[in-house]
């Protein structure tokens, strides 16, 4: 089964890597770009079928390890 | 004072803290970091500067999950000292020893160059040697030393009088151009609640010899092994 976590930095965290890269995108003059934030991806090869269980195992994974929630939020889906 | 200095994969700063602690007076020894205990009768733990695990996932994220943190956290709660300097302190941040983040700097460069501290405090293990509101020459090397919190979390520390050290000037004025990385009320260090923890970025194990410039980083380490 696979499944994704997404990381991303909480609304009003400074996010200077997303600034520099929203300035990357302006300077290349790719139009219509209000702003970047930069955030993390992980595809997780989960065992077992149960996705409720791998939905549980992975909130835990989150919150003990790949996401530091004083800044971050992250989103668990089975895919 | 017996110090254990932790070397994770990726640690490069155990042997100037070493050297700091050994020329105040301190026995040292090294402990790895998948040790699942501290010497007997450890008085000071130290987790020393460096990259970590390569920094990888966030900048101190891994070790702070090693092994050896479940003692240093029990050692903590005990009442024992720890010193996190650097990725150090960026590491107690992610075990929880400290509150906060450490995030990337204002102006995403890596700074690596002397920089003045003023000593917030004199009353606690960490500081004694110095005087209240000292300006100290030191130096800093981190690419992620813009401290963040919570409102709550800043308002508690400032009002707890655990804010160690701020970002200054020569002449002991805080802030401004002074603040290299953005960090939040310019703290450069923290304390815990029962003052036996400091996280700093800077390094004061760097000036203890006047070879290099500068001595004002030992009154941290003579501070520590006269408690």
């Amino acid at each position: 089964m696979k499944a994704r976590v997404t990381v991303t930095l909480k609304t009003g965290v400074l996010d200077p890597q997303g600034k520099a890269i929203e300035g990357a995108l302006h300077s290349l003059g790719i139009e219509g770009v209000a702003s970047v934030r930069q955030g993390k991806v992980f595809d997780i090869e989960v065992e077992g079928s149960d996705p409720e269980a791998a939905k549980v195992a992975l909130a835990a994974a989150s919150e003990k390890l790949l996401a530091n929630t004083v800044v971050e939020n992250y989103r668990v889906e089975i895919l | 004072m017996k110090a254990a200095i932790v070397l994770f994969p990726g640690s490069n700063r155990e042997g100037d803290a070493a050297r700091a602690l050994r020329q105040a007076g301190a026995d040292t020894s090294i402990v790895w970091h998948d040790d699942p205990d501290l010497p007997d009768r450890t008085d000071l733990v130290v987790l020393p500067g460096g990259f970590s695990y390569g920094d990888y996932l966030r900048c101190g994220a891994i070790a702070g999950r090693a092994k050896v943190m479940d003692a240093v956290r029990a050692h903590a709660a005990r009442g024992g000292y720890v010193l996190g300097i650097c990725n150090g302190f960026q590491i107690l941040c992610e075990s929880g020893l400290l509150p906060g983040v450490l995030m990337r700097n204002r102006d995403l460069r890596f700074v690596c160059k002397r920089q003045f501290l003023r000593v917030e405090r004199n009353d606690t293990v960490f500081t004694r040697a110095y005087a209240r509101h000292q300006a100290i020459d030191v130096a800093i090397a981190h690419g992620e030393g813009n401290y963040e919190a919570h409102d709550e979390t800043i308002r508690a520390l400032e009002d707890q009088g655990r804010i160690a050290f701020r970002y200054c000037d020569a002449e002991g004025i805080v802030g401004g151009d002074a603040n290299p990385n953005g960090s939040t009320h310019d703290i450069a260090g923290i304390y815990s609640e029962k003052f036996n923890v400091l996280g700093m970025m800077p390094h004061p194990e760097n000036l203890i010899d006047p070879l290099v410039g500068g001595i004002d980083g030992r009154g941290l380490f003579e501070s520590l092994v006269a408690a």
